[in-house]
This record gives structure tokens, C-alpha cells and sequence, in this order.
């Protein structure tokens, strides 16, 4: 790999505009195809659109009818409601599995298997799958009845009160094995010789865990809170497969909203002004959220 | 060697889209089940057999919901169909958006204004220059009874609404699930707007759901409506949110139900599960709707094409489809009637033959309705929001006069 | 400048120094082999209750709980696909078949229609392999050539321009597919594979830098700056030194974008051609009757069908999986 003084210069050189040489392609498409059609969605929520887009301005209309649309709040409630619940339930339920992993488990690997499996189909064979198993008249409940449990009632899925937290079962089910995925890297991406240490100072392991093991995987709750924040906003297909947002607009959530609108209503520009509002919301979320990480990153 | 072999793919790349594109027909539809694929495989047939090339675009789901996606999406991209299955307002918004072909030539030639019904032409045209073909007509307000259900429960047919609620107790009384139902907005929609039509008649429905008249959406036949449906929501099972219209026909053939609200596709299952109308199974008006007709047509919409190849064949494919022969063999298979008056009717089972019946008498007494419900009536955001309301109304605790009040709202939606 | 992305991987405040920054000592630049999947991987954790037995059996009561969790939607899906209309009509969904039927399953793949075309799901096979190999390739090969940039040749901006980039994951697409349409018209490759892949690889490769970045953010500094020293350059240090190493995050990001892309539906629906549409847009189709008889037997066979190609991949990689997310994946 020796070079002559030159051509090290020449490379040296080369080396300085090639990084952003290779960078740029990926940035120009970021820059049209995220930046730019973000701001044509921006646009459109200012017009009048209905079947095709119309660029006329038409002001705040389509956000003031949005608002008065108490299918978007229910919408929005949803969001709220399952992306909380789902975020939440994935976390425990994905650390808790990754802990118990850890324990020198024989056939770890046919159970990280199992665990894993759901995250390769996709959200239409989940919601597919769930729409049967929660069905009151084919699913559990007819089972449970089967089984001689008459008063067994379990229709969450049909009551217009519950069945967002159908969604949150099947997303939870759907997403969980990959966040302990995540986990259990994390765990086993730590070093012994701090728990060694640890141990020789007389700590219990459960002391360990929770003092010690959960709190470096810091980074990895970045992570997958990244993630799951970014499941649960584009939620679109699961919600679709499993109740179509109903019964009624129960489980209605915006990307739905903003779909149906868009395409199959004609109301694109409403569409658009929900589109807008999904993305601050993605961004009020996730600002904080990339902040903390590169704050804490650079805390060196 | 090399350029001889660059200079060849030159010429294939000049040479083969072109020689493709000679009478390439791209028809985006979803018909993609049983009969329905089995209809839509006739026009295949027939176009490939006038030497035209065919190119499936199927979508399916959501009613159409997946397709009209699809379809926005390649006219925006400057690459339509041929032509599209789209029907009702939704014609007359595209051909306001100037996307749609003028295939009046066509239409003239073949004597369209003759052999269609005034109200379905007047669907197809837009600016009075026809821009979409009709394949069929389905009718919307019919009631399907299990007859060996009834005898059990020693109940009648019903006629009229106190007779259709007489009828439910006995049904209940005797462990029958009087009315089979599935709870997904468009079915909801459906069941409301039999309901409307028989508790309101024709000239309410049309006031209210054609002219969205804002009086009379809000007044006191609407909220009548509501308290029916109330009424009928309690004769319904719990387990019916979010079941599928064909689960709930099921319910009616093994006798677990008595009677279906239905579009006259529902007797597809029937016959599928080896019934015969008549005998095993009952196909009547809705409640109150004798003589009155909602109707539901498919149609194919034509989009403006470049090549002349592809107008060509845009054109056969608009005669095609109003074929007698394919009218005949399309609605044999799905369900439906022809929408060209002089089909004939030989082949057709009892059913279809009283929905021919029904709609040429309705159509002369100013009872042919549009079923709202399958976007025939409204603007699609219209439509929407009335659905919302009323799919709303039979998963919660709503009164009638906010149903009422809340649909008026709807129905100033543009 | 080139080194402070290195340090950012070290995390100090917590007292615990995390695989990669504590062996940034140890395993040395020589033996950049050691570095792989990660050094605990093999063994297994720390017993939390090593020797009560009682709290064994508990956490293997719980495992197995959580594995039927999560096993019960295959078995029903796979009991169905084998029973016939009337038995599920019949029985309760965990109940056996009462007699094994294929019949479902041959419907499928070979006879059950999607539109005019009822050849089942068959042809839509290579349509997605087509689909999906070209735009898994690329994503993943600009991911890491971006990920390499934005880690160790970082200049004035470009963290701000990598987190501009992160931003693209999180548009939802229902947003992009108008313009979008617009821009492939443009192109002139409207409803063309070639446009499809496009679509994917724009989406799916700020994913891909994401995990590339996160992954060489980890890489030792020492083992790059001996290679400058020695003159290597921008291109023979990637070739000769990260890549040798990268075969973990190559895993994960291959699993993770032929998952994501294989089971896209929305794309797949309206920017591909009639004739070329992937198997979820078949799947769709099969499984949604409009006005027709439900065949629940074949909607599951079917389903179970277009997800064997990923259920493959996990099955056979997914070991590959942990261990690659290990290796630093998840890190940063």
C-alpha cells in the first residue's frame, strides 16, 4: 500500500470530495423524493384538490373542516391510545423475553426463532390471522364455550369501545420478537468483566440487571423506540386487515383517514391537511427523541 | 460484433413496444372471485378473440377502495387503462378532471340511446358524450328468507314493516337469528338505505339521498328511518362487526338466520351452496320497497389512450361489452341483469327475471332509484360522510335525532 | 473531526463501557476477525437464578407460554389451509381437521384466481423475485457505502445531513404515491419494474445507512488511521477493511430489507403493472371477494404461501440476525 508523496497528495485530495460525492446521490433523492414531496403534500393542503391535485390556494379551509371532522379526533385518540399501548407492551413484553433468554436457556435458538418468526409476514397475514383468532363467533370465545366455559365472552373485536386494543394484541404479537432481538443483542453485546466485577463486590444478580445491565441498554431503547414510534405511526395495513377502523370508525387511525380521503373519497386536499398533521406529529416525536440520542452520544 | 449486437438491441427496443402496444387493452378492475372472475374472463375471451391483446390490471379489496388508488395513481403518472371499472358521480369527476374518451362513435354506431334504460345512459354520459360502457345492473333492495326457517317459526314473508317485525319475533321466539348481518360501513349503508326506501318511499329517497335536499334529510321521515334501524339493530347478533356479507348469507342458507338485507350478488352464494330460488330460498322486495328499484350499475370507464392502436381497440372493447352475447354471459355468471333492454331473459333464473320486471315498471313509475350506498347517488365525499354517520349509529349509543341531525350535516359535505 | 464519530460509541456516564468500546483495547487492530459477532454469543447470559430450580422451571413455564403466544395464529392459519369448507364451517378454529385436505393448498398455488388469470399464486413468485432482488441489492450497497461516509468520513454537516436522511424513513407512504407517480411519468418508467425498484430503493436505503452507520460507528479507529498512514484511500479502505468485517450487518440489513420490500403491498399495487404486480397484490386479490363465495382454506394457504420466502430467510438467518444486531446494529 506504499504511494509516492504525489499521488498521496492526489488521493488526499480525492479523499476529500469523494465522501460527499458517493453521499450525494442518496441526498438529492432525500431531498425530492422525501423533502420535496413533503412540501408539495404541504401544497396541497392549501387547495381545493378533490379527485386530482389543483394548485389553486384556498387558505386554512381544508385544516378548519378537518378539525370539525370528529373522525379525524377519533382517529387521532386512536393513534394516541395504540401507539402508547403498543410502544409500552412491546418494551416489556420484548425485555422481559430477552432477560429470560439470558439465562442459559436450552433451545434458545428454536424459541429466538419462534419469538422472531411474526416480524416476516406481513401486517395483511397478521391482521388476517388475529381477525379469525378474535372473532367472538369462530375465534377464543367459541373455543373457551367449547371448552365448557359458557360465560367466557371475549369480543373486544366487535365492541366499538375495545377494539383498538385488538390492534395493539396483534401489533404487539407482530413487533415484540424483534425488539427482543434488539435487547438480547444488547444484553449479550456487554462486557463480562463489569458483571464479574460486579459480582465479586457481592451483588445479587437481580441488583445487576436492573443497576447495571438495563441501564447500558440506553442506546438500544433509542433504538427501538425509533422504530416502534415509526410502526405505530404508519400503522395502515394491520389496522386495515384486522377491523378496516371499524366497528363504525372505532378504531379509525390517520393514516387510514388520510388514505381514504385522498384516494377513494375524493377529498384530496383534506387528505393532504391530514397527511401535514401526521408528519408534525412524527416530528414532534421524533426530534426530542433523535436530540436525547445524539446528546447523550456526545456526552464523552 | 459488438455494435452488430448493440444495433440489434436498438432495433428490439425500437421495435417491440411498438409491436406490443398494437391493440393492447389494460382493464383495471376487481372482479377477482369466483363468478366474478369467470365474467370479466369472457370479455378476455372475446377481445382476444378480435385479435386484441389483453393486459389484466386487477385490484381488489375495500370495494374498489385499493383499486381507485391505483388508477389515480397511473392517470397522474400519464398512463391510464384502457378503461376502468369506476361507476356513478364518480364518472362525471373524472370526465370533469378531462381524462376520460369520447367513445360516443361508438356508441351511435351500436344504437346505445335505444337499447339503455334513460337513467343508466345518463350515468354513462358525460357533457351528453357517453365516456363509459355499462356491463350490468344489480339491484340493491332485496330481502333473502330461509322459508324453511319461517315454517318453523311459523312466520310469513314480510311485506310491509309491521309484518317484517311480526315476522323477526317469531323467528327470535323460536331460536332463529332473525336478521343476518354484517356490521362493515358499505353493509350497514345498504341495510339503511332499503330501510330508507321502504319507510320513506321513493320520492323521500330521492329528495334526501339524490338531491341531498338539507329539509329533507333533516326532518321527520329521516329520523323515522333511524328509529326502524334502531329497531331492526336489536334482531341482529353481536357477533356481526366486522363479519363479511357472504358469512352473513351463510347464516340464511344453514337456516341459523331468517332473512338477509342484500344486494342480488348475495343469491351467487345461494346457488353456489346448490339452492334453488323458489324452493330453498326467497328472494323479495325489501319491506315497503314493492315496485321501487334501487340499482347498481358496474360500468367501464374509457381513458383518453395516445397510440391509435390503443383507441382501436378501446372502441372494440366498448362495443364488446355491450354485446348481447356478453351481456348475457357476463350477468348469467354474476348475478345481475343486463343492462341492455333486449337481452334475453330465457336463461335467467325466477330472480333476475322479476328484477328485469321490476326495474322497466319501476323505471316508468319514477321509482329507479340510485343506491348511495354503492356510490350511484352522491359525490364520493358525500357518500363518505353519510356512511360515517350511519355506520356510527349502529355501533354506538346514538339517538335517532342525532343520527338525524349529523346526517343532514353529512350530506352538505362536497 | 474523523475521529470524534468513534468516540460517540463509548458510553462513559453509564459505567459500563459496552462490548465494542471495551475491547477497543484488547482486540486489536490486528485481529479485526475477532471483532465479529459478538464475543458472548456463543455462551449464553448471566443466570439470573442459577441455582434455584423452581425459578428455572418459572422461566421455562414462561418462555413456553410466550412460544404458543406466538405459535397460535401459524397453527390456525396451518389447520385451516388443510381443512375443507364444511369443517370450518363445522368445528372451532384450534380443533384438528377432521380429515387432511390439499386440496386448499394446490388451489393456491396453481388454480385460484386473481383476476381474469386463475393460475393461482404461481406466476406472482418471480414477479416479486424480480422485484426484490434488485432493489435489496441496491439499497443495501448505497447503505453501506453511506453509512461508511457518514461514520468515518465525517465533514462540517454531515451529521445534520444524516439525520435529514432519518427523517426519510418515518414519511408515511401514503403520502409519496402521487408525486411519486408523477416523477416516475416524468422518467418514463411509470409502472415498470425498473420504476418499483427505484421506489424502493429511495425509501429503503435511509434504513440501510441507519444500520451500516450504527454498525461502522463501532469499527476501531486505529484500524482505519494505520490504513491512512499507509496510504490506503477512500475506496481501498472500505474494500480491504470495513467490508471483510461487515458480513453481520450485511445480514441483518439483506433480512430486514427483503422482509420489508417482499411484504410491501402498497407499492406493489400501484406502481407496478398489471401483469408484473408482486405476490402481495396477488394475495390481495385472492383473498378479497367483493361478491363472492370466501374460501378461507385457500386464503390462508395462499397467505401462508407469500410468506414463505421470508419465513425462509428467518428460519435459516435468523440466528445471523442476533448475532449481526450484536455486533452493533443497534448501537449509537
Amino acid at each position: 500500500m506504499s504511494a509516492s508523496p504525489s499521488q498521496g497528495r492526489l488521493s488526499a485530495l480525492a479523499d476529500r470530495w469523494l465522501p460527499k460525492l458517493v453521499l450525494s446521490p442518496t441526498l438529492a433523492a432525500s431531498l425530492i423524493f422525501v423533502y420535496g414531496f413533503i412540501a408539495w403534500t404541504g401544497w396541497l393542503s392549501f387547495t381545493e384538490s378533490r379527485l386530482m391535485p389543483r394548485y389553486d390556494w384556498a387558505g386554512l379551509l381544508q385544516y378548519q373542516a378537518l378539525f370539525e371532522n370528529e373522525r379525524w379526533w377519533t382517529a387521532a385518540a386512536n393513534l394516541g391510545i395504540f401507539g402508547s399501548l403498543f410502544i409500552l407492551f412491546c418494551l416489556l413484553v420484548g425485555l422481559l423475553m430477552a432477560v429470560l433468554l439470558d439465562q442459559k436457556i436450552r433451545a434458545e435458538g428454536a424459541l429466538r426463532t419462534i419469538y422472531l418468526y411474526p416480524m416476516a409476514l406481513s401486517f395483511v397475514v397478521t391482521g388476517t390471522a388475529w381477525k379469525w383468532m378474535l372473532n367472538p363467533d369462530m375465534g377464543l370465545q367459541k373455543v373457551m364455550n367449547d371448552l365448557g366455559f359458557a360465560n367466557f365472552t371475549f369480543d373486544w373485536l366487535v365492541n366499538p369501545d375495545m377494539s383498538i386494543y385488538t390492534v395493539v394484541i396483534a401489533g404487539v404479537w407482530q413487533s415484540s420478537g424483534f425488539v427482543m432481538a434488539l435487547f438480547l443483542a444488547g444484553l449479550r453485546g456487554i462486557d463480562d468483566s463489569i458483571i464479574k466485577a460486579a459480582q465479586v463486590d457481592g451483588a445479587s444478580l437481580p441488583t445487576i440487571y436492573r443497576r447495571i445491565l438495563i441501564p447500558s441498554l440506553r442506546p438500544v431503547f433509542f433504538s427501538v423506540l425509533l422504530i416502534l414510534s415509526h410502526i405505530a405511526i404508519k400503522s395502515f395495513d394491520l389496522v386495515m386487515a384486522l377491523t378496516g377502523g371499524g366497528p363504525g370508525t372505532s378504531s379509525d387511525v390517520p393514516a387510514i383517514f388520510m388514505y381514504q380521503f385522498a384516494f377513494t373519497r375524493g377529498q384530496l386536499g383534506q387528505g393532504a391537511a391530514s397527511a401535514m398533521m401526521m408528519l408534525f406529529t412524527i416530528v414532534a416525536v421524533l426530534v426530542p427523541l433523535m436530540y436525547m440520542e445524539t446528546r447523550s452520544a456526545k456526552r464523552v | 460484433m459488438k455494435l452488430k449486437s448493440l444495433t440489434l438491441a436498438v432495433m428490439a427496443a425500437t421495435l417491440l413496444p411498438a409491436a406490443a402496444f398494437a391493440g393492447d387493452v389494460e382493464v383495471l378492475h376487481w372482479w377477482t372471485s369466483g363468478g366474478e372472475a369467470k365474467s370479466a374472463a369472457e370479455l378476455k375471451k372475446m377481445m382476444t378473440a378480435k385479435g386484441h391483446a389483453w393486459k389484466d390490471f386487477a385490484v381488489a379489496g375495500g370495494g374498489g377502495d385499493n383499486a381507485m388508488t391505483a388508477l389515480k395513481t397511473r392517470v397522474v403518472s400519464g398512463n391510464p387503462p384502457t378503461a376502468a371499472q369506476i361507476k356513478g358521480p364518480a364518472i362525471q369527476e373524472w370526465g370533469a378532471e378531462g381524462v376520460l374518451a369520447d367513445i360516443d362513435a361508438v356508441a351511435k354506431a351500436g344504437n346505445w340511446d335505444k337499447q339503455l334504460p334513460v337513467v343508466v345512459s345518463n350515468v354513462m354520459k358525460y357533457k351528453g358524450k357517453y365516456v363509459a360502457a355499462p356491463v350490468n345492473v344489480h339491484r340493491v333492495n332485496w330481502l333473502w328468507v330461509n322459508p324453511e326457517a319461517f315454517k318453523k317459526a311459523g312466520a310469513t314473508v314480510p311485506k310491509t314493516w309491521p309484518e317484517f317485525f311480526a315476522a323477526a319475533d317469531k323467528l327470535q321466539k323460536a331460536g332463529i337469528q332473525p336478521v343476518a348481518h354484517g356490521g362493515q360501513p358499505w353493509q350497514d349503508a345498504t341495510l339503511f338505505e332499503s330501510v330508507a326506501l321502504g319507510v320513506g318511499g321513493a320520492d323521500y329517497y330521492n329528495k334526501a339521498f339524490v338531491k341531498l335536499d338539507k329539509a329533507t334529510l333533516a326532518g321527520p321521515t329521516t329520523v323515522k328511518v333511524f328509529e326502524t334501524m334502531a329497531k331492526i339493530k336489536t334482531y341482529i347478533d353481536k357477533g356481526a362487526a366486522g363479519r363479511d356479507w357472504n358469512l352473513a348469507t351463510a347464516m340464511v342458507i344453514n337456516g341459523k338466520a331468517g332473512m338477509q338485507f342484500m344486494g342480488d350478488w348475495a343469491k351467487g352464494e345461494f346457488t353456489a351452496a346448490g339452492k334453488v330460488p323458489g324452493k330453498d330460498f326467497i328472494c323479495t322486495d325489501a319491506p315497503g320497497t314493492q315496485n321501487a328499484f334501487t340499482f347498481n350499475i358496474d360500468s367501464m370507464a374509457m381513458f383518453q389512450q395516445k397510440s391509435p392502436a390503443a383507441v382501436k381497440a378501446q372502441a372494440d372493447l366498448a362495443a364488446t361489452i355491450m354485446s348481447p352475447a356478453f351481456q348475457e354471459v357476463f350477468n348469467l355468471n354474476k348475478g345481475s341483469i343486463p343492462a341492455r333492454l333486449d337481452t334475453p331473459m330465457g336463461k335467467f333464473d325466477d330472480c333476475a327475471k322479476k328484477s328485469s320486471f321490476d326495474m322497466n315498471a319501476a323505471a316508468k313509475s319514477n321509482k329507479l332509484v340510485p343506491s348511495f350506498a354503492h356510490k350511484m347517488a352522491m359525490p364520493s365525499a358525500t357518500e363518505g360522510a353519510m356512511v360515517d354517520v350511519i355506520s356510527q349509529f349502529m355501533n354506538s349509543s346514538m339517538t335517532p335525532a342525532q343520527a338525524t341531525e349529523r346526517l343532514a350535516k353529512a350530506g352538505a359535505v362536497r | 473531526m474523523f475521529n470524534s464519530a468513534k468516540n460517540t460509541a463509548v458510553q462513559p456516564d453509564s459505567g459500563v463501557a459496552r462490548c465494542s468500546g471495551s475491547r477497543r483495547t484488547p482486540c486489536t487492530v490486528s485481529t479485526p476477525a475477532l471483532r465479529a459477532p459478538g464475543s458472548r454469543t456463543a455462551q449464553a447470559g448471566f443466570v439470573l437464578l442459577p441455582n434455584l430450580t423452581v425459578g428455572r422451571a418459572l422461566v421455562y413455564a414462561a418462555l413456553l407460554l410466550m412460544a404458543i403466544y406466538y405459535l397460535l395464529p401459524l397453527y390456525v392459519m396451518l389447520t385451516t389451509s388443510f381443512k375443507s369448507l364444511d369443517d370450518i364451517r363445522a368445528g372451532n378454529m384450534l380443533s384438528l381437521p377432521q380429515a387432511w385436505q390439499g386440496g386448499a393448498w394446490v388451489k393456491a398455488w396453481a388454480e385460484a384466481c386473481t383476476g381474469v388469470e386463475c393460475n393461482g399464486m404461481q406466476g406472482f413468485f418471480w414477479n416479486s423475485i424480480k422485484m426484490t432482488l434488485p432493489a435489496v441489492a441496491i439499497s443495501t450497497i448505497l447503505g453501506a457505502v453511506n453509512g461508511y461516509v457518514v461514520s468515518m468520513w465525517r465533514f462540517r454537516g454531515s451529521d445534520a445531513l444524516f439525520t435529514m436522511l432519518l427523517v426519510g424513513c418515518f414519511i408515511p407512504f401514503q403520502v409519496v404515491l402521487l408525486p411519486m407517480a408523477q416523477v416516475l411519468g416524468m422518467l418514463g418508467i411509470a409502472n415498470t419494474t425498473t420504476g418499483l425498484v427505484l421506489v424502493h430503493v429511495v425509501y429503503g436505503t435511509a434504513f440501510t445507512t441507519l444500520f451500516f452507520r450504527n454498525f461502522y460507528i463501532t469499527v476501531p479507529d486505529e484500524l482505519v488511521k494505520a490504513a491512512r498512514i499507509d496510504g490506503a484511500g477512500f475506496w481501498t479502505i472500505f474494500l480491504r477493511i470495513l467490508l471483510p468485517i461487515s458480513g453481520p450487518i450485511f445480514v441483518v440489513c439483506i433480512i430486514w430489507q427483503f422482509t420489508q420490500i417482499w411484504n410491501d403491498f402498497l407499492f406493489g399495487v400501484v406502481f407496478a403493472s398489471g401483469e408484473a404486480q408482486p405476490i402481495t397484490v396477488a394475495l390481495n386479490n385472492l383473498v378479497n371477494t367483493s361478491t363472492g363465495v370466501k374460501e378461507y382454506n385457500v386464503d390462508m394457504a395462499a397467505a401462508i404461501i407469500a410468506a414463505l420466502p421470508t419465513l425462509f430467510v428467518y428460519m435459516v438467518a435468523g440466528r445471523y440476525f442476533v448475532r449481526g444486531l450484536t455486533a452493533g446494529a443497534v448501537k449509537g
